[in-house]
């Protein structure tokens, strides 16, 4: 605070190379930066000092130092707890269902979007494939409830309709439908959006190389398949490896605003079940156990993604 | 985007089917992304009697007003509208001065301690400590049942950070240095060189920023569930939504047993639309902001 009150004098005594004139002349940089250092220590670093509640047995109403310890009793009881596989096959199957999806309709939208020659049609489907990314999980929750519906949802109706079924299928109460649904809300929610990479990815390409196919007579799908696709490779590379590391970290909004009581086991992923144990049930050690587990698993992951994008372009995502 | 120009050839026959089959293509998106919002348009206009029999597509059968005048007497969804507005507007201003303030800092490549703030802010993105330790917390900082738990926890996103960053990195260095000749200190030049140049940018982490606070639904619920006065829009709907599949998760009474006179059908879609409505009519006029922004953020990151 003093740096403000003189800061009209010269620092005499300090050397102009010193370290502390320096901070002298660039204290306006310190005050606009520290503010927010101890904002992100405060709701960023100090959750992780709350890791050692799993260590304990926690109880709210004590302070830190009058807790009893308990070492790994509550990984040991997570480990052993048979619904924590069940809840790890979910997340990783709708982890690996989304990582599919993602990576190839989307890229082929792309495609398809940039072969489209009337400028404004163009325009026009990738304003409209934006919507839904900017409406909210609730809304896209409630949308794809209506549409899966038994009675009047769309999907249903047309089945009928085509005499694929005789009766409609009550798609939200049968679980083996439910990680489909789910990957199928993300991809109609988000598609258009993801789009917006490949896109620029697409327009870095040197439309030469169009021009030289063309007079080679080359036809629309053979410069997908041997310019449009190999130029964004490397954009395709980097988003895949970078996805690794959230291999799962899936969050839960899908799950826990499509998911019922009837489709339960085929919903709950890790943090629904943290939730679930951690303050639903007041287990607070548990539910920190499990998101231990979950940010450790995460990190991991993320060397190992980093670890191979090194490897395939020299360079560091980290 | 430089379009190749493909008139000067002549196209053969398979690329014109490769065209006609593409327009197809585009047009069941358009339908497929399109239609559910039609339909629920259709039904929160419907009828709610009507509604029952089903059968709806996208205009509604017997219209009328009386949904969303249902909804408007309901004092929740007054309270999260006014809620919702209020965490879009202060979580937006609050995100946007945090967000360019540390851009800018860690901009300048003579800040001392530009390595530890960068690396320190970076590491958030990777290392977080979860969803049951983060509740404590804001349990310990008497942050439940507050406003604030809207704004305070999400303050600063390396991401933006960074979008920003690499914004002003792009801008010309000899800007600051004459402004500083000329005896400008560092917060002056931020505010009156850089911020006003940021404009694009800006927007960008405004239209991200804003989406999210209006989006957002679950800090309501696992904070503020208890307190009426502080609940949101999404909430609100989720409440609804939820009434009849999930309810015995859920927290307080809802509109379907308020209003048993109604369809819960119409009341929900005519609160979707309500909850949806203000993002939708906004997000067209910011498409070439958005789009440059995930183009930025996604080169740099």
């Amino acid at each position: 605070m003093e740096a403000i009150t003189n800061h009209n004098k010269k620092p005499g005594g300090l050397k102009r190379n010193s370290f502390l004139y320096k901070m002298l002349q660039q204290k306006y940089l310190y005050l606009m930066s520290i503010p927010f250092v101890i904002w992100v220590f405060v709701f960023s670093y100090l959750p992780i000092w709350g890791w050692t509640m799993a260590f304990q047995k926690f109880r709210p109403a004590r302070s830190f130092w009058d807790q009893d310890w308990v070492g790994f009793k509550h990984f040991v009881d997570l480990f052993s707890d048979d619904r924590f596989f069940l809840v790890m096959r979910n997340t990783l199957a709708m982890s690996f269902m989304g990582l599919v999806a993602n990576f190839t309709i989307p890229i082929l939208f792309a495609v398809l979007l940039n072969e489209l020659r009337h400028q404004v049609f163009k325009r026009f489907v990738q304003t409209v494939s934006y919507l839904p990314h900017f409406v909210s999980w609730v809304v896209v929750a409630g949308i794809v409830t209506k549409m899966l519906s038994i009675d009047g949802g769309v999907v249903n109706q047309m089945l009928m309709g085509l005499n694929l079924i005789d009766k409609p299928i009550q798609f939200m109460g049968e679980p083996h439908y439910f990680w489909s649904i789910v990957t199928a809300s993300d991809i109609w929610k988000e598609m258009g959006w993801t789009t917006i990479i490949y896109l620029a990815a697409i327009t870095g390409i040197d439309p030469e190389q169009y021009e030289a196919a063309r007079v080679d007579g080359a036809g629309r799908w053979r410069q997908i398949w041997h310019i449009t696709l190999p130029g964004i490779r490397t954009t395709i590379s980097i988003l895949l490896i970078m996805s690794i590391g959230h291999l799962i970290q899936i969050g839960f909004e899908k799950q826990f605003l499509l998911g019922n009581p009837l489709v339960i086991d085929y919903s709950e992923v890790l943090d629904l079940y943290a939730l679930n144990n951690g303050i639903t049930q007041n287990r607070y050690s548990f539910g920190t156990a499990i998101s231990i587990f979950n940010s450790v698993v995460s990190i991991i992951l993320l060397f190992v993604a980093n670890g191979i994008f090194k490897r395939v372009t020299k360079e560091s995502i980290m | 985007m430089t379009q190749p120009k493909r008139k000067l050839m002549s196209t053969s026959m398979s690329d014109k089917l490769f065209d006609g089959t593409n327009i197809v293509v585009m047009c069941i998106i358009l339908i497929v992304t399109l239609y559910p919002f039609l339909n629920v348009l259709a039904i929160s206009f419907n009828d709610s009697h009507d509604t029952v029999r089903g059968g709806l597509t996208i205009y509604p059968r017997a219209f009328t007003l009386k949904n969303y005048e249902t909804i408007f007497a309901y004092q929740g969804l007054i309270t999260g509208f006014y809620m919702s507005v209020l965490r879009t507007v202060v979580g937006t201003l609050f995100g946007l001065i945090s967000g360019s303030m540390l851009a800018f800092v860690l901009a300048r490549a003579d800040f001392q301690a530009r390595k530890f703030v960068s690396t320190f802010l970076a590491l958030t993105m990777y290392v977080s400590g979860g969803l049951i330790p983060v509740y404590m917390l804001m349990r310990d900082l008497n942050l439940m049942n507050s406003f604030w738990v809207y704004v305070l926890p999400g303050l600063v996103s390396a991401f933006n950070v960074f979008v920003i960053r690499s914004f002003i990195d792009g801008l010309p260095f000899a800007l600051q240095e004459s402004a500083k000749i000329d005896g400008a200190n560092d917060f002056t030049i931020y505010w009156r060189v850089i911020l006003p140049l940021c404009k694009p940018v800006l927007a960008t982490i405004a239209l991200f920023l804003a989406v999210g606070q209006w989006n957002s639904w679950f800090d309501t619920y696992l904070y503020n569930g208890s307190s009426p006065s502080l609940t949101t829009l999404q909430y609100e709907l989720t409440k609804v939504l939820q009434s009849t599949t999930n309810s015995a998760d859920f927290r307080g009474k809802n509109i379907t047993e308020l209003v048993t006179s109604v369809s819960p059908e119409s009341i929900k879609m005519a609160i979707t639309i309500v909850v949806s409505l203000p993002i939708l009519i906004i997000y067209p006029f910011l498409q070439r902001y958005f789009v440059k922004g995930m183009t930025l953020g996604a080169v740099k990151s």
